[in-house]
């Protein structure tokens, strides 16, 4: 793509697992105009729906993708000219488009996922860019690190970026002694020490969030900022989640559970629920999940609360991101944190790092400074 | 962990798992071990077609060869289970149910219901369904029908790994007999499956596709032939929801329905052949329930109503196709 | 010296023992004639299969079985029942299909069954026991907790491929399984003469590879002794028996069995000469162990044991609609 003044639009590669989406619809008529961030069309995949943004400027002037069609990652659904390109060239620019292959792809990433042997069992991880910031993706109650599709690559690009599995979780050993946020902060303790990271970014979600602050409480040389997403710590209130999704046995009982994760429900896939059962279902999760649930949430009130340990003392610098929607854990409580700085979309729940993604993405950079 | 293993593998695992965590589960089938008293290796099969490869040697003594004896054998399985334990007993070929179908559907399907709530006979019973194998009329028959038929017994067909290890690890917990079908052209497909042990509900279908305009609902090696009549579908802008049954009894019929009335246009395909068949049950239970959610009638994709056929050329013919389904999606349609 | 009643050197059982064995066989047979004279009043539903004149066999088997051992009987199965522990009162109300029966009036006549007293169930389905007794054999011999299992088969049901085939199995595992053939000359209306070819089940056990013993079925004392033999080895591991009882049913295959395939005075004969209870009786008192009056006595307890059971039957509930759809599966 030598021509500078023709940009593709292509599908995007959302998470490690991603090989192809489905364009569900165009939100821009051939020959808007473009500015970077804006949503153009809106992409479907096994996992998760979301709107493909504009990085760069320009008029939309071809829509290639067909609505209600299937496209391996990477295959051209548009393109972005100046107005001045002739349309031949946008027609030769079309007809000469070569989709690069799948295993270009994985060259280039290398293993998706590694295994690291811990005191907790194995912790599986992703690791993506090679930035000279360390950031260290953690994940909330029940999640894995597959949950930072949106988040991981982006953040790649401007640091190196590690995502956990915590113990109990995603594909770590399924096994949690004396479960609570103490032994969850040893484990990522543990795990940055056996990877070999001194210090890091630190961005938790919701009880990733409270683990994120418990070290920065107890072991501040080992942060070098916070970026807090809807997290668990910083009050008592939290809603019937918890309780709800560790009950839930089978697809029709965990939908409307994982639907309270989202302002918009439709983003509740049928994959993303069947993924979850996946987890839920392996031997001993649940057991695991019960027990970590008393300790943290027990009686529907969080137990620990180390954002006020961290308010005593000197915080590192801290972001906060909330989905005013957010039904598990009021955002509210973004107030709670004096000298953070707090953002809150009105239009996403708790999952709002999927949901507003790219926003998301763009204050992590800006707060690590990249 | 998850990594892709084969059907083959998973069914293995499944039992290799189940038997290291309950010292009640044992095995028994012929030539499962293989090579017993004769002069040459000891674990020699593993199985015709080498599922239980290897088991042996993990388990000692927990591996029963058995004569070529099948009433004896199910029997036994189904005694022992009454007594406590938890057999696993492979029949190799469902076509061999004609030897030893008392044994099942006389005594342990009935158990329960003629001791008065209080038998629990929790045997599996692994068998190999399906045509395609070049193996002729009995050995490749899709029996599935003449098991759920059976008040008392479970009847399980996965379509792939993932599933074929959680379902087969449900069986060996579950406390009724369970009938597990293993289509003998799916021991080589490989899907990603948990390292872990897990276990999938019974009664709990999968829907494999997405779709709003026409339901398709099937089971086994035919989810296969489904999902390629979807795809070819899909070129046609025509969306099919593919709907695999997993459990042939109990049947998730809140799904089945549920499909159905969102969609109004209802294939149904079975390996079967088609009379008293899964596809013609599945299909009067929604016309029954949600006839006025119809917008075309109901069109069954099966077998036809023949033994299966041995000449290549003539079995092909005999499975149901991807294109037969779709030409059955659109008759559907075109009312 | 000889303590007053002293069995020894006459009969292999105690005073207690022999006391026992008596009152199990009237238990059998004044069930069976009294439901022998209640379904000829109608009130009994369906088909029944009555024990009465083969108690002695029965008796002499399951008098060496603990709780662990179990057996799986066949149609006519009320007698096994009843030596293996199971509950007059709720097998008469679960032959008048009553929800206090012991199947909850869902198995009737031929489907008693009470797996916690090892009693793996009366079989309506002949043959169908041997398998199922090779499957307890074997739970018995995987844990290793000495248990046997013992099937029984008429001599019509010794036909079944089932029962040949885990004759075979049985002996391939060296299972601790019995084969009781309870041949009483009768396979329905058929004589065994004419469907069983070998002149003795002792040679069809040979054909096997197990070993095989025939006794006088009406003999108390012959079946408890050769059953003790046969049990003891294979509780100490030493595999599969056949034992075949000749015996005689008091009456038809089932009640309403006009019994016209028998010979002429066949029956009186039977009453006359070939009673085991009777048998018993004159054994025990002729040695002067018991006496008549201690008969009387039990004959008295069991004939109240009797009506109680048939008036608890009569007066108790019947399954309602509820009941039609449950236990079938544990879930589902």
């Amino acid at each position: 793509m030598s021509d500078q003044r023709i940009v593709p639009i292509v599908m995007p590669k959302w998470g490690l697992s991603m090989k192809e989406g489905k364009v569900t619809g165009w939100l821009m008529e051939d020959g808007s105009r473009i500015n970077p961030g804006d949503a153009i069309l809106e992409v479907e995949t096994d996992k998760i729906a979301g709107a493909v943004e504009a990085h760069d400027g320009g008029v939309l002037r071809r829509r290639v993708g067909e609505p209600d069609t299937v496209y391996p990652v990477k295959s051209l659904l548009g393109v972005i000219a100046d107005p001045s390109v002739p349309e031949e060239e946008i027609d030769q620019f079309v007809a000469a488009y070569v989709t690069p292959s799948a295993e270009d792809d994985a060259e280039e990433q290398g293993p998706k996922y590694e295994f690291i042997e811990t005191s907790a069992g194995t912790l599986r991880y992703a690791k993506r860019g090679a930035g000279d910031d360390t950031v260290v993706l953690i994940h909330g109650f029940g999640g894995d690190l597959d949950g930072w599709l949106f988040n991981i690559d982006v953040l790649g690009e401007a640091a190196t970026v590690y995502a956990l599995d915590l113990p109990g979780h995603g594909q770590s050993t399924k096994r949690l002694d004396n479960p609570g946020l103490d032994t969850m902060t040893a484990a990522l303790s543990e795990f940055m020490a056996t990877v070999g990271i001194d210090s890091a970014h630190l961005v938790g979600h919701s009880m990733g969030g409270a683990i994120a602050m418990h070290m920065a409480a107890d072991d501040p040389d080992k942060v070098d900022s916070l970026t807090l997403i809807c997290p668990a710590g910083l009050g008592r209130e939290i809603g019937g989640y918890v309780d709800a999704f560790v009950a839930a046995q089978g697809r029709k009982d965990l939908k409307p559970v994982l639907e309270q994760l989202f302002a918009d429900k439709s983003l509740v896939s049928r994959q993303l629920v069947d993924d979850v059962l996946k987890y839920k279902r392996l031997d001993g999760v649940e057991p695991l999940l019960k027990d970590l649930a008393a300790a943290l949430f027990g009686g529907q009130v969080q137990q620990d609360q180390p954002g006020a340990r961290l308010a005593a003392g000197e915080a590192p610098p801290t972001l906060v991101i909330w989905g005013r929607q957010d039904e598990i854990i009021p955002a509210t409580h973004a107030q709670n944190l004096p000298g953070a700085k707090v953002v809150v979309f009105d239009d996403a729940g708790h999952m709002v790092y999927m949901e507003r993604a790219s926003d998301v993405n763009a204050l992590i950079k800006q707060h690590i400074g990249g | 962990m998850a990594r892709k293993i084969s059907m083959r593998q998973a069914i293995n695992e499944a039992l290799d798992q189940e038997m290291a965590r309950d010292p009640s589960v044992f095995i028994m089938g012929e030539d499962i071990v293989g090579g017993a008293g004769g002069m040459g290796e000891i674990d020699a099969w593993g199985g015709v077609l080498g599922v239980t490869k290897g088991l042996n040697a993990k388990h000692p003594g927990r591996l029963l060869d058995t004569p070529l004896s099948e009433s004896a054998y199910i029997g036994a399985a189904v005694g022992a289970a009454a007594c406590g334990m938890r057999p696993v007993a492979e029949l190799m070929f469902l076509d061999f149910m004609g030897v030893c179908f008392d044994q099942i559907f006389n005594q342990a399907a009935k158990f329960r219901y003629m001791f008065g709530g209080k038998a629990e006979t929790p045997v599996v019973i692994r068998a190999m369904v399906g045509a395609g194998f070049r193996a002729a009329a009995q050995h490749s028959q899709m029996l599935t029908p003449l098991f759920t038929h059976i008040p008392g017994l479970k009847v399980v067909c996965p379509s792939n790994a993932y599933d074929a290890k959680g379902l087969l690890i449900q069986s060996i917990r579950d406390n009724d007999p369970v009938i597990f079908c293993e289509h003998k052209n799916l021991y080589g497909a490989e899907a990603d499956v948990p390292a872990e042990s897990y276990a999938i509900p019974f009664g709990e279908a999968n829907i494999v596709r997405d779709g709003k305009h026409a339901t398709i609902i099937t089971y086994g090696m035919m989810v296969h032939r489904a999902m390629d009549a979807a795809a070819a579908l899909a070129k046609q802008g025509v969306e099919c929801e593919v709907i695999d049954l997993r459990t042939l009894s109990p049947i998730d019929w809140d799904t089945v329905i549920d499909s159905a009335e969102r969609t109004g246009h209802v294939v149904c395909v079975d390996e079967a052949h088609p009379r008293c068949s899964i596809a013609a049950d599945v299909s009067a239970m929604i016309t029954q329930e949600c006839f006025k959610a119809l917008k075309g009638p109901i069109q069954m994709v099966t077998a036809p109503h023949t033994p299966v056929p041995f000449s290549p050329v003539l079995e092909d013919l005999y499975i149901p196709s991807a294109d037969a389904i779709a030409k059955a999606v659109a008759r559907s349609r075109s009312h | 010296m000889t303590a007053p009643n002293s069995t020894a050197g006459i009969f292999p059982l105690d005073k207690q023992g022999l006391l026992e064995a008596y009152r199990t066989m009237r238990t059998i047979r004044d069930f069976e004639e009294r439901l022998h004279a209640e379904f000829a009043k109608g009130d009994i539903p369906g088909f029944v299969h009555l024990y009465a004149g083969e108690e002695a066999a029965g008796t002499g088997i399951m008098m060496h079985l603990n709780e662990k051992d179990r057996i799986a009987s066949t149609h006519r199965g009320h007698g096994h029942c009843i030596g293996k522990g199971v509950d007059p009162k709720g097998m008469m109300a679960e032959i008048y299909g009553k929800v206090s029966g012991s199947c909850r009036g869902k198995g009737g006549s031929m489907h008693i069954a009470d797996l916690s007293k090892g009693m793996m169930g009366a079989n309506g389905i002949l043959g169908a026991g041997a398998p199922l007794v090779c499957g307890a054999a074997l739970a018995a011999k995987f844990r290793g907790d000495g248990g046997v299992a013992i099937s029984f088969v008429g001599d019509g049901g010794s036909n079944q491929g089932t029962f040949l085939e885990s004759l075979n199995l049985a002996a391939v595992w060296n299972l601790p399984a019995i084969f009781v053939v309870e041949n009483n000359g009768y396979a329905e209306s058929t004589s065994r003469d004419y469907a069983v070819a070998v002149d003795s089940f002792v040679d069809r056990a040979a054909g096997f590879g197990l070993p095989g013993v025939t006794v006088d079925g009406l003999d108390f004392f012959a079946v408890y002794e050769a059953a003790g033999e046969i049990i003891r080895r294979a509780r100490e591991g030493g595999g599969p028996a056949l034992l075949e009882c000749k015996m005689i049913r008091m009456y038809g295959h089932f009640e309403g069995d006009q019994q016209t395939y028998r010979g002429k005075g066949e029956i009186d004969d039977i009453r006359a000469n070939k009673d085991c209870l009777k048998l018993f009786s004159e054994r025990v008192v002729e040695a002067g162990v018991i006496q008549r009056a201690e008969l009387a006595a039990i004959d008295r307890d069991i004939g109240a044991e009797i009506e109680e059971a048939v008036v608890f039957a009569k007066a108790a509930p019947l399954p309602t609609a509820r009941d039609l759809t449950t236990d079938v599966y544990v879930n589902y």
